[in-house]
């Protein structure tokens, strides 16, 4: 227990500072509704008025899957950890390096701790609004439903995790991309494009043409959104629901084994900015 | 015309400084034009599944938001100095040196930056109407051209005008609100689709709070020669994009009255 002590302090210490930007937590809870509901006008009109319709989910799902998307936004991989950024610029990277722990671990508990505590907030409002408000409103045919069932509610909690592991993975990634580049400012308008595309947070994969559904199932980006989603829809259940948690742990191994090989290489070649 | 001749020296700076990364500014340039040429995928993707909605093709809504996205890349690239007010003039007290140059605070402030980078939504934007001329077989007549310019004309004074007053609402709240971003980015997603698409109280919002349906989705119908489903009346399609300036004046009236009531942060 004691080797693993320093990095629970660490995602502790990291998430209950990330918690305090409350006001960054209610503007970005804004802004998903406007988008949340903006998404939810247009899908509706497409179910309803469209000329030949045969989509593999319903509108109720497809509503929920918006929602859910909006709720866990901040877990989603959007750039590399800011105060990564600022040690590689800084020089403070020198400080990580004297740490007597390994940096790999360390960097990727803190973005884990980063991302969950800035998601924490924003996904209880969202539930908030789309789930109790909605319905309150009158406006049931907006509103975020219930999991398919219990099974797939328990199937959804570890898919979800996995999406934090994921994330934080890939974040991870392009933490060493800003490590070998000293800025974050190219790979950190590069890499959302795909997130967006690729994960579910665009259109959910689903709505995607069949013929490239399979393809769009084994990439990475995959399991941040869209596969802890159809769990939770329970389109992906059984046998299925189980590949789908396979393929996120796939993923995930893969980015973390690059991203370790990776590090080793930067920091054994690491000069350090600053006087 | 000392003016036009600052503006322009402005200008050139900002290029210079700019153009000392050129790779960095192409590639920020590229991730915009990537990341909105994104958004028609999935707009695309709607379309190939669900078919025709409501007698709208992938080609009109290529139009809308081809339209929109060049109105609010010209903006963007004009307002950068209101954009960043709050946190880089009101916060630090820069405005005070401002207030102190012989010259309007609009000029100085348009002259603060201008972003190479917003040639990406400017591509993308000329790329989608490109897109939905195929699609829909447009012909750009001396007519439909006009009104277009005219379109993207209000377009830019109304998402000028939005900026500017979020940079006056910094004078009270001191740091740049980003909550007007929901209008402003969120308001090209709207645009992106007839109105038609969204609920009544939604139409309202977009029409008579913050007019982005009478920079997109009015003058279009008009260029593409169609009447209003929603009945709104022919000889008003046209005139639509006036509204924008409406705005823009209105905008700057508040800001007038901001610049008045400004206390300095500054020590």
């Amino acid at each position: 227990m004691n080797i693993l002590r320093p990095y629970l302090a660490a995602f502790a210490a990291r998430f209950k500072t990330m918690l305090q930007y409350r006001a960054a937590a209610v503007a970005g809870f804004t802004t998903q509704c406007w988008w949340g509901g903006l998404k939810v006008m247009v899908y509706t009109a497409f179910y309803r008025h469209s000329v030949h319709a045969h989509a593999p989910m319903t509108l109720a799902q497809v509503i929920t899957y918006t929602w859910l998307g909006q709720a866990l936004l901040a877990l989603q991989p959007w750039g590399g950890d800011p105060e990564v950024a600022a040690a590689v610029r800084t020089g403070a990277v020198s400080y990580d390096r004297l740490r007597p722990v390994d940096t790999y671990t360390w960097w990727f508990i803190r973005a884990a701790a980063w991302m969950s505590a800035r998601a924490l907030p924003r996904a209880a409002l969202m539930f908030a609004a789309a789930a109790v408000l909605l319905p309150l409103a009158g406006l049931d045919a907006w509103s975020w439903r219930a999991p398919a069932d219990a099974t797939q509610a328990g199937l959804f909690v570890l898919s979800l995790a996995l999406m934090i592991l994921l994330g934080a993975a890939f974040t991870m990634l392009i933490n060493l991309c800003i490590t070998a580049t000293l800025t974050d400012r190219g790979i950190n308008t590069l890499a959302p494009a795909f997130v967006i595309l690729l994960s579910g947070n665009l259109i959910p994969l689903g709505l995607f043409p069949d013929w490239i559904q399979p393809a769009l199932i084994a990439q990475p980006f995959a399991g941040m959104l869209d596969i802890p989603t159809r769990i939770y829809l329970g389109t992906l259940s059984g046998g299925a629901a189980w590949a789908g948690l396979a393929l996120q742990v796939f993923w995930t191994l893969t980015f973390v084994m690059l991203g370790r090989k990776g590090i080793a290489g930067v920091m054994s070649r690491l000069e350090v900015q600053g006087g | 015309m000392n003016g036009l001749f600052l503006l322009r020296r402005y200008f050139v700076t900002s290029m210079r400084a700019q153009l000392q990364y050129p790779a960095s500014s192409l590639m920020l340039a590229f991730s915009a034009l990537l990341t909105n040429a994104i958004e028609l995928a999935g707009i695309w993707a709607l379309f190939n599944r669900f078919g025709e909605v409501q007698g709208w093709r992938f080609g009109d809504i290529c139009l809308f938001f081809g339209m929109v996205s060049i109105s609010f890349s010209i903006a963007d690239f004009m307002s950068r100095g209101f954009d960043v007010f709050g946190n880089e003039f009101v916060r630090t007290g820069d405005f005070d040196r401002v207030l102190l140059r012989p010259r309007t605070t609009t000029l100085q402030l348009v002259g603060y930056d201008f972003r190479l980078r917003v040639i990406g939504r400017l591509i993308q934007g000329l790329l989608v109407l490109a897109v939905a001329t195929r699609a829909l077989d447009l012909h750009w007549g001396v007519g439909e051209v006009a009104l277009a310019l005219w379109t993207i004309a209000g377009g830019v004074a109304l998402f000028f005008g939005l900026v500017v007053l979020q940079a006056t609402l910094a004078f009270w709240t001191v740091e740049s609100l980003e909550v007007v971003n929901v209008v402003t980015y969120g308001g090209v997603q709207a645009a992106q689709y007839p109105l038609g698409f969204y609920t009544s109280w939604f139409r309202n919002f977009l029409i008579f709070v913050v007019p982005i349906a009478c920079i997109a989705y009015f003058p279009v119908l008009a260029i593409l020669h169609k009447a209003d489903p929603l009945g709104a009346p022919g000889w008003f399609l046209p005139l639509a994009p006036a509204v924008g300036f409406a705005f823009l004046a209105t905008s700057f009236v508040a800001w007038r009255f901001g610049v008045r009531k400004y206390t300095s942060t500054g020590t």
